[in-house]
């Protein structure tokens, strides 16, 4: 099949990026969309031109590292898809694709397809584990958990951390991303100590980074290739209220906590 | 030079509590005051870097991924092992000890693996606390299941995600240690070499990825994580970014390299669809359990697979190995295959495929119980090969899968250069020549959470802490080497894609030291290597500078290195005059087609030390005893 590809290429974050379109006419629909983005590479790199620069590793939708919006899409028109497991057979012949980065503030560009997204690993280091040290834990059974409890933790625990729904936001909120993790290590016993703590923690790591609030658009669940649900927002907003009040309530606990 | 094991004295339920008491201890106010170097952060990198810095150590801590989260060991699906006899089916620390040495063939040290199933049930009260949703019962309980032909159930799992919760288990610890200020974390950034001082290693050279900045660190002991090399194959199951290059340069800088040859084949990952391929994706072993694997029995078989009747299938697992059937161990199962494609029978565009046919078990069990089992792997099929697997057969072919080999290290995962310890992939230690399923995530986290934190500070208190800086002229003398060959490999200017180079090299492996070897064969990529080495060099094309985020430099450095690695892998595979789990001989197989080993002459560690690009290198042995488990011949009839 052909395809033509308008690509997003900056050199790096002080240049203007701009779209540069390549004709790819010999495109098999059995090809992955990256590997089609690699036989442009392979075609630019014996020209001696320089590939477009994208991030994938896994390239089977768990690592989180392929992050491009296609076509105004982030990750591309397949649901509950990564970029790398999308195929070309999802395109039509003929069709004119548009491949841009991830655009937020709190996702400063590198090149090409390529962003900073450590805005999201430093939301994770405000808060988002539990404190345990190794070897000072007790045996895996001594602690029943309801089967629903954990699976529910389970679909918030799957967040790939790609960061689709930061673009996906017309807010460029890492809300869904936040409330993931929050919800996950809140729906565990294991979790409880350092629930409110860590709910504050996050959100306010979470604003400090410039990502925007949450306004319940809901772009992020659509967008989000592991399905999260936005109802986990509704879980984080839940425990930042109790949160700030147990805080205005306890003020002393707050002091010694930090 | 003598390779010494350091096994400890004792009984072998008792050698690592009495080896932990006779340890040297780091007192604990004085722990601030060493660092430690931890390159690599999937499970096995992560788990060191926290547990050391909750030890008091000071950490750094590098991966070329964006985020420490998104190492390799996020794509393990299956679960992992330990002994914690939840199931009551007869399980025990003995019991998975026996299996795993059994499983590697009899080449893995009986001790390392002892010591592994016994530190398997702290793993998981570990990952418990930390929050990884394992799967659980009604009763709120943890759930196992059979893994890989194991006859009891010892398999802890995450749905089909475990590798990614126990990593996040990991990288959460690790984040948790980050902002207590204990462990740097350098992400975007690649180990070029490692730096020796007085014999010791004591830092490294980096590259940070985004900038091209090289720079040099210090610390009083490094530890390698980096994970396996199955991409010497190019096509396998393994991360695009999975390379050699921190082991490699570990080698050439003096550390073994052992049992290079032994890697694994996966029986059922789905066919190669075309020459854009850029890597292959694993369905689950579970789908063994309920497809039935066949070819046609005519070369020329035209029709489509469902109008195929019953007399022209071969069902060909079923009818070579009556008692076994489809759940031969993986690399049976693999060879035969292969066998049935290499004499014209294989399936698909390519002819490079099986079918995995589920027709029966739908026919048997309803479509909703298979749906059950298998939905989201028949969903993962059908978004790649655009076929149902409830309508027509799957189609699936073996891939690289994982790398048994790796640097040599003694029982306290430390290499043959002091204050080098290599742990997870990286590392050759526990699994022989075949790892069983679900026992890499298990050995990367022992290593990881419980064995290198003990044994790190044995070396440590022998060490001055802070003796060697980079001020030493060993690491501006390194630093300038690494700076020569990114300059040299940066103006290649030929016309070759880099990848086109690894495809090619991938193919020659693939075809003469993959899942099955001979001797002429072997010989002949010995020969040919150097050749495609020379290609590289002369005619590949690495634009762009080095001086800015270029990822065909990063490439074609990996490249570079597999090109040098591969040779010593078919070396190995060659000297090694037996057929053991993964490394298959045809020379030397019984009548039945099984891999015959020949313990008398083989039964020994091979740890390879360089000699130089091109020059053979020299092979040291360490034997390997079984005082505990029986050398049997393995059969599946
Ligand atoms: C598809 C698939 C499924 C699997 N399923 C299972 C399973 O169900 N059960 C099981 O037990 N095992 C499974 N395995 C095997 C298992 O996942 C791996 O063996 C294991 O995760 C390896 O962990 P590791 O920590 O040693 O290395 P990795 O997770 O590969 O991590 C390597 C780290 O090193 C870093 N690194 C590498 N080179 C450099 C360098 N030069 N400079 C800086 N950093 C570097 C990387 O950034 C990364 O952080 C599976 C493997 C695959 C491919
Ligand atoms: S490359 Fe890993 S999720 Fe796409």
């Amino acid at each position: 099949m052909k395809v033509t590809v308008h690509v997003w290429r900056q050199k790096n974050a002080s240049a203007a990026g701009k779209f540069v379109t390549y004709p790819m006419d010999d495109i098999s629909p059995d090809m992955s969309f990256l590997e089609m983005l690699d036989v442009l590479n392979d075609r630019l790199e014996e020209r001696g031109e320089e590939p477009v620069a994208f991030e994938s590793d896994c390239r089977e939708g768990i690592c989180g590292n392929c992050s491009m919006v296609i076509n105004g899409t982030p990750h591309g028109p397949m649901r509950n898809t990564t970029a790398c497991q999308l195929h070309m057979r999802s395109f039509s012949d003929g069709e004119d694709i548009y491949i841009e980065p991830w655009r937020a503030k709190a996702f400063p560009p590198i090149k090409d397809l390529v962003v900073d997204r450590g805005a999201l690993d430093r939301v994770i280091q405000a808060g988002g584990y539990i404190s345990v040290r190794t070897g000072s834990a007790q045996d895996a059974n001594a602690l029943p958990i309801p089967k629903l409890d954990v699976d529910l933790a389970m679909d918030a625990a799957t967040c790939i951390g790609c960061g689709a729904c930061v673009a996906a936001c017309p807010n460029s909120s890492a809300m869904l991303f936040t409330a993931a993790k929050i919800s996950h290590l809140g729906l565990l016993p294991q979790g409880q100590t350092e629930r409110m703590e860590r709910v504050r923690n996050m959100v306010r790591q979470h604003d400090d980074e410039l990502f925007g609030s949450c306004t319940n658009y809901g772009e992020c669940q659509d967008a989000c290739p592991k399905g999260i649900s936005i109802n986990f927002i509704g879980h984080l907003n839940r425990d930042f209220l109790k949160a700030n009040f147990l805080k205005v309530k306890n003020p002393r606990r707050e002091v010694e906590s930090q | 030079m003598t390779l010494d094991s350091n096994i400890p004295e004792g009984p072998i339920q008792d050698k690592w509590d009495n080896h932990r008491f006779s340890m040297k201890l780091v007192n604990p106010a004085n722990k601030r005051k060493y660092s430690i170097i931890v390159v690599g952060t999937g499970l096995a990198g992560a788990s060191a870097a926290a547990s050391f810095a909750e030890l008091g150590y000071k950490v750094k801590a590098f991966c070329y991924q964006d985020s420490a989260r998104r190492a390799h060991s996020i794509a393990a699906q299956g679960g992992i092992n330990a002994a914690k006899n939840y199931p009551n089916d007869g399980d025990s620390v003995w019991r998975l000890f026996y299996d795993t040495v059994k499983g590697g063939d009899y080449r893995s040290r009986e001790a390392n693996v002892y010591r592994l199933a016994q530190i398997s049930t702290n793993i998981i009260d570990q990952c418990v606390a930390q929050g990884v949703p394992f799967a659980r019962d009604y009763g709120g309980l943890l759930d196992n299941r059979s893994f890989g032909g194991a006859q009891v159930s010892r398999t802890f799992y995450a749905r089909g995600q475990t590798g990614q919760q126990l990593l996040l288990g990991a990288y959460q610890a690790l984040s948790k240690e980050v902002a207590r200020g204990q462990v740097e974390l350098v992400t975007n950034t690649e180990m070029q070499d490692l730096v020796v001082v007085d014999g010791h290693a004591k830092g490294i050279i980096v590259r940070d990825l985004r900038t091209g900045e090289l720079s040099m660190h210090a610390a009083d002991a490094v530890v390698l994580a980096t994970g396996g090399y199955s991409n010497v194959f190019y096509l396998s199951t393994n991360a695009m970014g999975c390379n050699v290059t921190a082991a490699w340069r570990a080698h050439k800088r003096g550390a073994f390299f052992a049992n290079p040859c032994y890697t694994q084949i996966h029986p059922t990952c789905i066919p190669v669809s075309g020459d854009h391929q850029s890597k292959l994706t694993l369905m689950s072993e579970s789908l063994r359990n309920d497809g039935r694997i066949w070819v046609p029995r005519d070369k020329d078989e035209t029709r489509r697979a469902s109008d195929i009747p019953e007399e022209d299938r071969y069902y060909y697992l079923e009818e070579r190995y009556p008692s076994f059937g489809n759940l031969v161990p993986r690399d049976v199962a693999s060879r035969n295959a292969k066998e049935r494609c290499d004499s014209g029978f294989g399936v698909g565009q390519t002819g490079l495929g099986v079918y995995l046919d589920f027709r029966d078990s739908i026919n048997r069990l309803g479509e909703n119980a298979v749906r059950e089992r298998y939905g989201n792997l028949f969903e993962m099929y059908e978004r790649i090969t655009d076929e149902s697997p409830y309508k027509v057969p799957m189609r699936i072919f073996p891939a690289p899968h994982y790398t048994m080999g790796g640097l040599w290290v003694d029982y306290n995962l430390m290499s043959n250069l002091p204050g080098l310890f290599v742990i997870g992939e990286a590392n050759f230690s526990d699994h022989g020549s075949n790892r069983l399923g679900a026992s890499a995530l298990m050995q990367g986290l022992a290593d990881g959470y419980f064995v290198i934190p003990y044994t790190i500070g044995n070396y440590l208190a022998r060490q001055t802490p802070g003796s060697v800086t980079t001020e030493a002229s060993e690491f501006s003398q390194v630093e300038s080497e690494v700076r020569d060959r990114i300059e040299t490999i940066v103006n290649l200017d030929g016309e070759r894609s880099v990848d086109s180079v690894h495809r090619e090299l991938g193919r020659l492996m693939w075809n003469e030291c993959g899942m099955e070897r001979n001797a002429d064969g072997l010989q002949g990529a010995l020969k040919e290597i150097p050749s495609i080495r020379d290609q590289f060099w002369q005619n590949a094309s690495v634009p762009g500078t080095s001086g800015e985020l270029n990822q065909t430099l990063e490439r074609a450095m990996r490249i570079a290195d597999f090109l040098e690695f591969a040779e010593v892998m078919c070396t190995d595979a060659y000297e090694r005059n037996e057929s053991c789990g993964g490394h298959f001989r045809s020379e030397y197989q019984t009548e039945e087609g099984e891999a015959l080993r020949n313990d008398e002459d083989y039964s020994y560690v091979a740890a390879w030390e360089f000699n130089g690009v091109g020059q053979k290198p020299t092979l040291h042995k360490e034997p390997l005893a079984f005082d505990h488990v029986p050398l049997t011949q393995r059969s599946y009839k």
